[in-house]
């Protein structure tokens, strides 16, 4: 039978405020334990909430940037479980009057685009940590966390594989940074995906039953969790038996999921109005103060760099994925005047790479993107190839100056001159007779070789493009 | 409308209260008193009205994301019934 698979995300972002949704304790990650966890955020009898206006704020900018409708009203509600890290006995959340509904982001895979709808984006608090080593067979409570702004992100069940699920991810999470609404670090657990999965006979147009993937804290493994989930499913399927409703715990180390565990009542959380909270009231002058402000965005960004630097899809997509990247390449195109495929290509090619190795991030590059068009002029006027100007490159991150200074240092320019390297040719076919007499008899491998002891006597300093058409002419004579 | 005893003891379970058959029995008709109350609320004409989810018509207040609590961890630990290396000790909630 051919399966169809049917995936939504609901994604918990942490809004990067400085103090709490609902009180004044500090945000910071990494503090020593409950040293911020105040009175209320402990649930001390008698505490209320007051809500953090930036949370709000940052709310309607994710609201207005995917198209959503930001709800001039919306309602906080209770919602109840019993857990030690949420001291309350319920957590302050969103639920029939969300500040966010509706909404669409587009998402990118392979070369195809798909446009995912959200469902809603709503506030919430988010909960305390539990450490379960071993305290004497007690649990430890850190509630540190606890209080923290949410938003949480729920897709509508629309896409159809692993990768558009970790497309759809990391649209979002390029979205959210973007906005600087989140500091995107999931390692710290500020944005954390669960997904929704089910499978379902092809062309059936009814669901089929979901589980929930909790604990997925990469793009890799969502993708992975999701390609168990469904083998899983469909094993279970066509082996007679039926899926049943579970929240699944992902586990990297085995790559399985694993049921939780879960009492029947789990999912019974009684919602409720909050009446420590009034209605949130958005008014038009604030949205319209809001969207004012939105920065171009990652979407748009995209279409401009494809349109205004020739660029293809893939990297323009690249490129605007992030806004330091985007900037660092309009920076260098800008001030090389033009060249936007080469600038792209050196730009997700050896800055990239050369990032990576060293962890850094774009901002910290020690090769400006100004420096980097001065580089690339010089492969542009013919001054260096692309091979010697990786060299270059090197030394340029290695602090030692500008492109056309360590050009002339060490005499790197590329040789033009047509009789140098005729001379240069002449040298290299009269101590290489072999290869010459393979050539002849037709190897057309051996003329690679030739150009490679070409290019190897001048040092990498011949111009590529000459040595191959001369050295042909001088064989072919 | 009323309650069976099933139903209480599940509303008893979400409240993680222990409730005996003979309180079970004492609530049912605790809470049929109730929804006797709200069955004369249910009876009235609500057609046009907007739901509402607040007895007060007011807007809700915000405050400034600023910091404003200090690190007062020793005083409310104080009263905690146990705790060790700043964490609050409760009896394991993983089997």
């Amino acid at each position: 039978m051919q399966w169809e698979v049917v995936i939504g995300l609901e994604v918990h972002v942490q809004l990067n405020t400085k103090s709490k949704i609902f009180s004044g304790s500090s945000t910071a990650f990494g503090a020593a334990p409950n040293a911020q966890a105040n009175a209320f955020d402990i649930a001390l009898p008698g505490v209320l909430p007051v809500l953090n206006r930036e949370a709000v704020e940052k709310a309607i900018r994710f609201g207005l940037a995917i198209g959503a409708k930001v709800n001039r009203t919306s309602i906080f509600a209770r919602k109840n479980y019993f857990y030690p890290d949420l001291p309350k006995g319920y957590q302050i959340s969103q639920f029939e009057l969300p500040i966010v509904e509706g909404g669409t982001l587009a998402i990118q895979v392979g070369d195809q685009e798909k446009v995912v709808e959200l469902t809603r984006a709503h506030l919430e608090e988010d909960a305390g940590k539990s450490l379960h080593e071993d305290f004497h067979g007690m649990s430890g409570i850190d509630l540190n966390r606890a209080g923290t702004p949410l938003l949480e992100i729920v897709s509508e069940p629309v896409m159809r594989s692993s990768a558009e699920a970790s497309a759809y991810g990391k649209a979002l999470h390029s979205l959210v940074t973007w906005l600087d609404m989140c500091d995107g670090n999931m390692q710290e657990g500020s944005f954390r995906m669960d997904a929704n999965v089910s499978v379902r006979p092809k062309g059936e147009t009814k669901l089929g039953t979901r589980c929930e993937v909790k604990n997925v804290n990469s793009f890799k493994f969502l993708e992975k969790a999701i390609d168990f989930e469904v083998r899983r499913q469909i094993e279970l399927i066509e082996d007679g038996g039926k899926v049943v409703q579970e929240t699944r715990l992902y586990d990297p180390d085995r790559d399985e999921t694993r049921s939780m565990r879960s009492k029947e009542d789990a999912h019974d959380y009684r919602y409720f109005p909050d009446p420590d909270l009034l209605p949130l009231q958005v008014s038009e002058a604030w949205i319209e103060r809001v969207q004012a402000g939105l920065p171009e965005l990652p979407q748009a960004l995209k279409t401009r760099f494809m349109a205004d630097y020739a660029l293809p899809l893939a990297d323009a997509s690249q490129l605007s994925g992030n806004k330091a990247v985007a900037s660092f390449f309009e920076t260098a195109v800008k001030t090389l005047g033009g060249e936007g495929k080469l600038v792209a290509n050196w730009v997700l090619g050896e800055v990239m790479a050369q990032l990576n190795r060293e962890e850094k991030s774009i901002d910290a590059s020690p090769v400006t993107p100004q420096q980097l068009a001065g580089l690339l002029k010089r492969i542009s006027d013919n001054t260096i190839s692309s091979k010697i100007a990786k060299d270059v490159f090197a030394a340029m991150w290695a602090g030692e100056g500008e492109a056309d200074a360590i050009i002339d240092a060490k005499g790197l320019k590329q040789i033009t001159d047509t009789g140098a390297i005729e001379a240069v040719i002449e040298d290299v076919l009269a101590n290489n007779a072999a290869m010459v007499a393979e050539y002849k008899a037709g190897k057309e491998k051996a003329f690679n070789a030739l150009v490679g002891q070409c290019m190897k006597a001048s040092k990498g300093k011949a111009n590529p493009a000459q040595v191959n058409a001369l050295l042909k002419q001088k064989l072919d004579a | 409308m009323s309650l069976t005893l099933d139903e209480i003891q599940k509303i008893a379970r979400l409240a993680r209260l222990r409730v005996t058959p003979e309180e079970a029995t004492q609530l049912q008709s605790h809470f049929s008193g109730l929804f006797a109350l709200v069955d004369e609320l249910q009876a009235i004409d609500t057609e046009g009205v907007l739901p509402m989810s607040h007895a007060q018509d007011i807007a809700l207040r915000l405050r400034e994301d600023k910091v404003t609590e200090t690190d007062r961890r020793d005083a409310l630990q104080a009263v905690a019934p146990q705790v060790e290396k700043g964490l609050y000790l409760v009896p394991k909630v993983i089997e």
